[in-house]
């Protein structure tokens, strides 16, 4: 592919993929495909995401769409929780009654 | 064709031909599509002819084996691939022709996979069990490639002014390999009492409907001439594309006869 047809304006957008492996689970985020528009994602998903029977539903999402936090943030946005051991529920007794939760 | 002809068919050789040549149809189109494999414009277009590719040939080696099965004389699926000649494949026409531009490529598959819901949908009420079963499980894999190629067409007919004129182009160049289609050879006139073979002369209609539909909402021009050009299905005379795709697809078992991988 030569630099001219790299132009963004020749490039198909990029969407983030969503599979569901079974009715009742969550949607998982599982990839990304190129694709004009959201019906040709949401084939080209099909196409490449779900050849050995990896799900039974598809969500399309224009990558542009989603809101990303920042890999050097990581530090300041994630690390203060780590030691933060009284916001696990682990210090309640689980009465017997409630069985396993 | 004469009805002479028709009458020298038996039964048992009319139902091994038409499983035979319901599989060639998917064999050379599904090889066709194969020849885009590390060619198709993108990693996601690659996939997706592949998955095409495999359903077809897939088909085809459930029909080969059939045939096999049916005709009792111990064929197997390869054998049907790759020791027939030319002349004994009978698939349309439309299935060998090249794969030229992406258009081409795409309109030749839509053309086909109207026709193959049509006539999967018919197959699977054969009277014949086993061709029935493979007409239900082929019916969802083709219902794709028709959706696939159905929005490919929309966007190359409605895209930019280039896809229109060259998709409009491979409309017009393949119009004529699609009148054979809905005709039935000696097999298939044998075969058409017992409620084996679906009557393909009656799919014209329906797939006239669907493709009209499709070809509107890409703002594509149906070509007026229906003249049709035939020779593949009825007493398999090909196009001068065919020996190429045999020299290709056979040349292994030609080279080292009996080879096993």
């Amino acid at each position: 592919m030569t630099e001219k047809n790299k132009s963004p304006e020749k490039e198909w957008p990029l969407w983030e993929v969503f599979i569901r492996s079974k009715a009742g689970l969550d949607h998982k985020h599982c990839g990304s495909v190129h694709a004009s528009d959201a019906e040709m994602a949401l084939e080209s998903a099909r196409d490449v995401y779900t050849r050995r029977s990896e799900g039974v539903s598809i969500w399309v999402v224009p990558s542009n769409a989603i809101t990303a936090s920042k890999p050097e943030d990581k530090e300041s946005l994630f690390e203060p929780a780590d030691d933060k051991i009284y916001r696990h529920p682990t210090f309640y007794n689980i009465p017997k009654g409630a069985g396993k939760m | 064709m004469t009805e002479l002809s028709s009458n020298t068919l038996s039964k048992k050789d009319a139902l091994v031909q038409y499983a035979a040549q319901i599989g060639d149809n998917g064999l050379i189109i599904g090889h066709r599509m194969s020849e885009w494999c590390f060619r198709a414009p993108s990693l996601e277009m690659e996939m997706a002819l592949m998955n095409c590719a495999l359903d077809l040939i897939g088909q085809a080696r459930e029909l080969y084996s059939y045939a096999g099965t049916a005709g009792g004389d111990g064929r197997t699926e390869d054998d049907f691939a790759y020791l027939r000649d030319e002349i004994d494949f009978r698939n349309a026409l439309l299935a060998e022709a090249p794969n030229g531009d992406w258009g081409d490529t795409i309109v030749r598959l839509f053309f086909m996979s109207a026709y193959n819901k049509l006539f999967f949908t018919a197959l699977a009420r054969s009277k014949d069990k086993e061709l029935a079963a493979i007409g239900a499980k082929s019916l969802k894999e083709v219902v794709y490639h028709l959706r696939f190629s159905s929005e490919w067409l929309i966007r190359l007919g409605d895209g930019t002014a280039e896809s229109r004129r060259r998709v409009q182009n491979s409309i017009d160049n393949l119009w004529m390999f699609t009148g054979e289609l809905f005709t039935l050879n000696d097999a298939e006139k044998s075969l058409l009492e017992d409620g084996i073979a679906v009557d393909v002369t009656a799919l014209k209609a329906d797939w006239d409907q669907m493709v009209d539909a499709v070809l509107e909402q890409a703002t594509l021009k149906r070509p007026e001439n229906d003249w049709a050009q035939s020779g593949g299905k009825a007493e398999g005379r090909h196009t001068e594309h065919f020996g190429y795709i045999l020299t290709d697809l056979q040349f292994m078992q030609r080279r080292y006869p009996g080879c096993e991988w």
